[in-house]
């Protein structure tokens, strides 16, 4: 079956993850690090190419197949599911780092598969991992939200199940290559795949889920589920036009929910289909340049969107509120968790020497490259926008704004180590740009510090944080929500069901009366025929007989002389 | 009164103020002297990534203000459906 040994990094998560509840104290700790890092080794170390084939009924599956590409997420993956690791060590859920582990697993188990098959089974694994990661939190909220997650998970499922099934039939081939959107099987493919990475018009799922799960829960949560869907979208959808304009699309619906948050963590939430948005818009683009900005998007994105969940998961662990009309002036208190907050903050508003700089221009770069200037100009709002929204808004409302009088201290060691090396790689990756550019699938021709490049950034960015203070008394925070297409299936789905279950209910009870009279009315008839002395039941005089019988024949006689 | 930390006192919230403004200022000012080579004519207007910058995240603010008008609920709004289930 296998042409070498090599490990499967998927398969050494996901053991990692049924072997952790057996463990306790220092050992289990050892574990939770060691684990991903072994995990992240043999990422590291795999070779090029199809490595494991095997044949299955009557189609050729490569379950381990590495390139450029797939490395590149594995290799993220392996690394978020370390840090992540680290951040939760302290959780009481025994549950959740398993959880979570078996999920990553999975990610990387996608982003290694050589065929659709393969892509499948561990997409399904994927839902359950994340399912068992947001019920670990142990709350009604957290088991009511990951219902509706794994119905619309479920969901998706199906649809892609159905989309490589007529895959299959119509090509005869399992392996996972670039497709175009232009048969049923395609779309059902590619919406598949859409739905996970938070496309609309079921966007919602992932704001109403992900902040329902633990203060490290949604560290993990935050990584897997979207960017794996990016990277099967880049590998299956390159350049499929309408992904411009659906990334274009989840940017500003990111953007304005956001605005209109008073949870930080959905906040967040609401950023990471900002995010993806980027990579999705990318992904239509379709250049080698835009590919490129696409990956290294997604990989900026996983560390400084974990680190900005570090520390509002901190906040969470230390003060239990997650309302920004709650919080403020955490920064007397809690300065460590304040830096690395406001670096997961500039990165994500791409501010120059952060990660996000280097990798979401590319993505701007080759809408100048294409000459796509409404593109462009959608691309150069939601980066000021996106500034407005996270960059400025969560840590503002957070840690400093009006002091709540919360004085909470900066998390215990193992918090604090997982946020410091994101934050770290944070800063590495933006003075050092060629650490994620040399793993790029494409060879990189692109230079992020120009002058003209810094400064229109640094304007764009600025007059929007500008804009944010003139307009603060708008965004003062009120403690309400945004209604969604989830109030579709949380509200109006509920309220008509019940209505019409009530109308059947009457219809039915109609019924009941009318039948039971109908039936009530038939027995009396057939008791009234039937009882002794009734019609049918009646003894009849014989003279009765022959008198019809004299009747017939005078009939018989009278036809006869007729004829 | 005691400060409890430097960025309570007023005076250096003043001067954090002034110091954005110059950035604010200086940012538009190399900008209009230094080449941004321009892929598109609008780029090359002056101060035109500061006024967007400004201008559009004003329009979100007010567009998204607006759909708030039609979509916010009080946070407690689902709290009944989260007890039925």
């Amino acid at each position: 079956m296998s042409s070498a040994f090599v490990l499967h990094p998927a398969l050494v998560l996901i053991a990692g993850a049924f072997l952790l509840p057996l463990l306790r104290g220092g050992v289990r700790n050892f574990a939770v690090v060691a684990i991903p890092a072994l995990a992240l080794a043999a990422v590291i170390l795999l070779p090029e190419g199809r490595l494991w084939q095997t044949n299955w009924l009557d189609y050729s599956l490569a379950p381990l197949a590495v390139d450029r590409l797939s490395r590149l997420f594995a290799g993220i993956f392996a690394l978020m599911a370390l840090a992540g690791g680290l951040f939760a060590l302290k959780q009481h859920s025994r549950l959740e780092i398993s959880a979570a582990y078996l999920y990553a697993g999975s990610a990387i188990g996608v982003a290694l598969a050589g065929d659709l098959v393969t892509v499948f089974l561990f997409w399904e694994f994927m839902v359950v991992g994340s399912t068992l990661v947001i019920w670990s939190a142990g709350t009604p909220a957290a088991w009511a939200a990951s219902r509706r997650y794994l119905a619309v998970h479920l969901a998706g499922g199906v649809i892609l199940f159905a989309g490589i099934t007529g895959h299959i039939i119509d090509t005869g081939d399992a392996s996972f290559t670039a497709m175009q959107a232009d048969s049923i099987a395609h779309w059902l493919i590619l919406i598949g795949f859409l739905l996970n990475a938070g496309a609309p018009p079921f966007s919602a799922w992932l704001p109403d889920a992900y902040p329902e799960a633990s203060w490290s829960g949604m560290v993990f949560l935050s990584a897997f589920t979207t960017k794996t869907a990016v990277y099967v979208l880049l590998r299956g959808f390159p350049g499929t036009e309408i992904l411009i304009w659906i990334g274009i699309f989840m940017i500003f619906y990111g953007i304005v929910y956001a605005l209109l948050e008073n949870d930080m963590r959905r906040i967040l939430a609401y950023s990471i289909v900002n995010q993806v948005g980027f990579m999705i818009t990318g992904i239509g683009i379709g250049t080698e340049m835009a590919l490129n900005g696409t990956a290294a998007h997604a990989v900026s994105h996983i560390i400084y969107k974990a680190l900005l969940l570090m520390s509002a998961g901190a906040v969470l662990a230390a003060t239990n509120r997650r309302k920004c009309s709650e919080l403020g002036g955490l920064f007397h208190s809690m300065p460590l968790t304040t830096v690395c907050a406001c670096v997961g903050a500039l990165a994500i508003s791409s501010f120059p020497l952060t990660s996000g700089f280097i990798s979401k221009s590319m993505v701007t770069q080759a809408a100048f490259d294409g000459h796509l200037q409404a593109v462009w100009l959608f691309l150069a709002a939601a980066s000021a926008g996106v500034f407005l929204h996270a960059g400025i808004k969560f840590p503002w409302f957070v840690f400093f704004q009006k002091d709540s009088g919360l004085r909470p201290a900066d998390p215990p060691m193992s918090m604090r180590c997982g946020m410091v090396l994101f934050a770290f790689l944070c800063v590495a990756i933006g003075l050092w740009p060629d650490l994620l550019y040399g793993l790029l699938p494409h060879v990189v021709d692109y230079v992020p510090y120009t002058v003209a490049h810094v400064i229109t950034q640094l304007q764009l960015l600025l007059f929007s944080g500008l804009a944010f203070f003139v307009m603060l008394n708008y965004l003062k925070r009120t403690p309400t929500i945004t209604l969604d297409a989830d109030w579709l299936w949380r509200a109006s789905g509920p309220a008509v069901t019940r209505r019409l279950a009530g109308a059947i209910r009457q219809i039915l009870a109609r019924m009941h009366t009318g039948i039971a009279a109908a039936t009530a009315l038939a027995s009396t008839v057939i008791i009234r025929h039937r009882r002794p002395g009734g019609l049918l039941l009646r003894s009849w005089p014989s003279g009765n007989m022959s008198l019809w019988v004299m009747v017939l024949l005078l009939s018989y006689l009278a036809l006869y002389y007729m004829e | 009164m005691k400060q409890e930390h430097w960025l309570d006192n007023p005076e250096n919230q003043r001067w954090l103020w002034r110091g954005f403004l110059l950035t604010l200022a200086l940012t538009v000012i190399i900008g209009a002297v230094v080449d941004l080579h321009p892929h598109f004519a609008i780029e090359g207007w002056f101060g035109f990534y500061a006024a967007y910058g400004f201008l559009t995240c004003l329009l979100m603010i007010v567009v998204a203000k607006g759909l708030g008008l039609l979509l916010k609920r009080p946070d407690s709004y689902y709290d009944q459906d989260n007890r039925d289930e």
